[in-house]
């Protein structure tokens, strides 16, 4: 998902804490900045809550891309408040990750040093307008599935983070499926190019929710601490499920011969997303990770003397105010 | 690092007649721009008639380890409430 592959830390605590700990989780008790828990749950949920909020910032630049040259002012308008909203996603996602003791700089020199990811989707470019359409859709739409179970996540501030962003998170996929709409009933020019951003951005969204982890020990460990509410494959096949129909709405065909209703599980059969692909992505090798980095880099220098100018203003608008006393 | 801008918490009254209430935090350089950030980050749809921000470090928090000596005592004061009392029907509302 927005948070890919998170190893879950061992934990070398007291066995008697552990279960105390694991019985307010198991009674469904919310867990605050303050209260004892294991050195890696702590640990996993900086890494996790760290890289959703690394995703949801990063994940302004390909839609970025095209707000200068959305198509009416209207549309603009919207893109706008939508990529505003990324941002507000990441800092709510920062400040709960800052309740368990790392700070926001850290945070950010982690992500700019490559010590810490973001999701692998963000490494794809957005070649056309249509794309705006089919990430709202797609990448939005598979946020959204992992999204709303993690409201009823253990950690308190990730609860609440989640909940915010739930609210807000459906605009977001309504207006990419109302790009959709327009570019699939509009000319075959526009039809051809909303299939095209179909075609390229299905098996990357496939890949948003991870591998496979029914075997996974870590997964296991993060779901009996319900900082992992779903299995990888449940998320995937729910998301199939619930975007098949909407295709077929638009009149788009979902790029996988193999793609067949199954009435036995009452699910979709369909093609796994190319594994290798993503792993090589997540290594740094996808079509954008340099140049998302190098913006976020860029971005973050840049910025550098307006943040110590307005630090350096308060300390005298301080010094000016005790003078005045 | 260094120079980093420091917590602020913000508390936005909701409605009219409503208390201000706790709905994150945000980093800001000093109040009149923790004020304006806080706008931007939690007020996007309407949420709020008014805001207070406060830097984090002048909050004083209860512990949780503390939670029994501070909220037992008044567990045990059932007569707080106003149903402890029964009141006959003759008496009329009360």
């Amino acid at each position: 998902m927005y948070a890919q592959m998170i190893k879950s830390e061992a934990t070398a605590d007291d066995p008697e804490k552990l279960a105390a700990f694991q019985a307010r989780i198991d009674a469904g008790e919310k867990i605050e900045p303050k209260d004892w828990m294991p050195e890696g749950y702590r640990k996993t949920l900086i890494r996790q809550i760290g890289q959703h909020a690394h995703s949801e910032i990063v994940g302004q630049l390909p839609e970025g891309n095209w707000i200068t040259r959305a198509p009416t002012l209207e549309r603009k308008a919207i893109l706008l408040a939508k990529v505003q909203d990324e941002a507000g996603h990441g800092l709510y996602l920062y400040g709960a990750a800052e309740t368990l003791g790392v700070s926001r700089d850290e945070l950010t020199e982690m992500l700019l040093d490559g010590r810490m990811k973001y999701s692998s989707i963000f490494n794809y470019p957005t070649l056309t307008w249509a794309d705006m359409g089919a990430v709202g859709w797609l990448v939005d739409g598979a946020a959204i599935m992992n999204q709303v179970p993690l409201q009823r996540t253990s950690y308190g501030p990730y609860s609440r983070a989640m909940i915010r962003i739930c609210k807000e998170e459906s605009f977001h996929q309504r207006q990419g499926y109302h790009i959709m709409m327009k570019m699939a009933q509009g000319t075959p020019a526009q039809k051809k190019m909303a299939q095209d951003a179909l075609n390229r951005f299905w098996y990357p969204s496939l890949m948003m929710f991870g591998p496979s982890d029914k075997d996974s020990v870590h997964s296991a460990q993060s779901m009996a601490w319900k900082i992992k509410m779903n299995t990888n494959d449940e998320l995937r096949q729910k998301f199939v499920d619930q975007t098949v129909p909407q295709a077929e709405y638009l009149g788009l065909t979902v790029p996988d011969a193999d793609l067949r209703w199954n009435e036995n599980k009452a699910g979709y059969d369909f093609s796994q997303p190319d594994w290798s692909e993503f792993f090589d992505v997540l290594k740094g090798n996808g079509p954008c990770n340099t140049e998302r980095l190098a913006a976020r880099n860029k971005a973050w220098d840049d910025g550098a003397w307006v943040r110590d100018g307005l630090m350096a203003h308060a300390a005298k608008k301080r010094a000016a105010r005790v003078a005045a006393e | 690092m260094k120079n980093e801008w420091p917590l602020w918490e913000v508390f936005i009254r909701g409605q009219h007649g409503l208390n201000h209430r706790h709905v994150g935090s945000l980093h800001a350089p000093d109040a009149e721009l923790a004020l304006k950030n806080a706008r931007d980050v939690y007020t996007r749809r309407n949420e709020g008639v008014s805001i207070w921000v406060v830097e984090a470090q002048h909050i004083t928090a209860s512990a949780p380890s503390a939670k029994g000596p501070m909220y037992e005592p008044s567990e045990s004061k059932v007569y707080r409430h106003p149903t402890f009392f029964d009141i006959p029907d003759e008496a009329g509302h009360m």
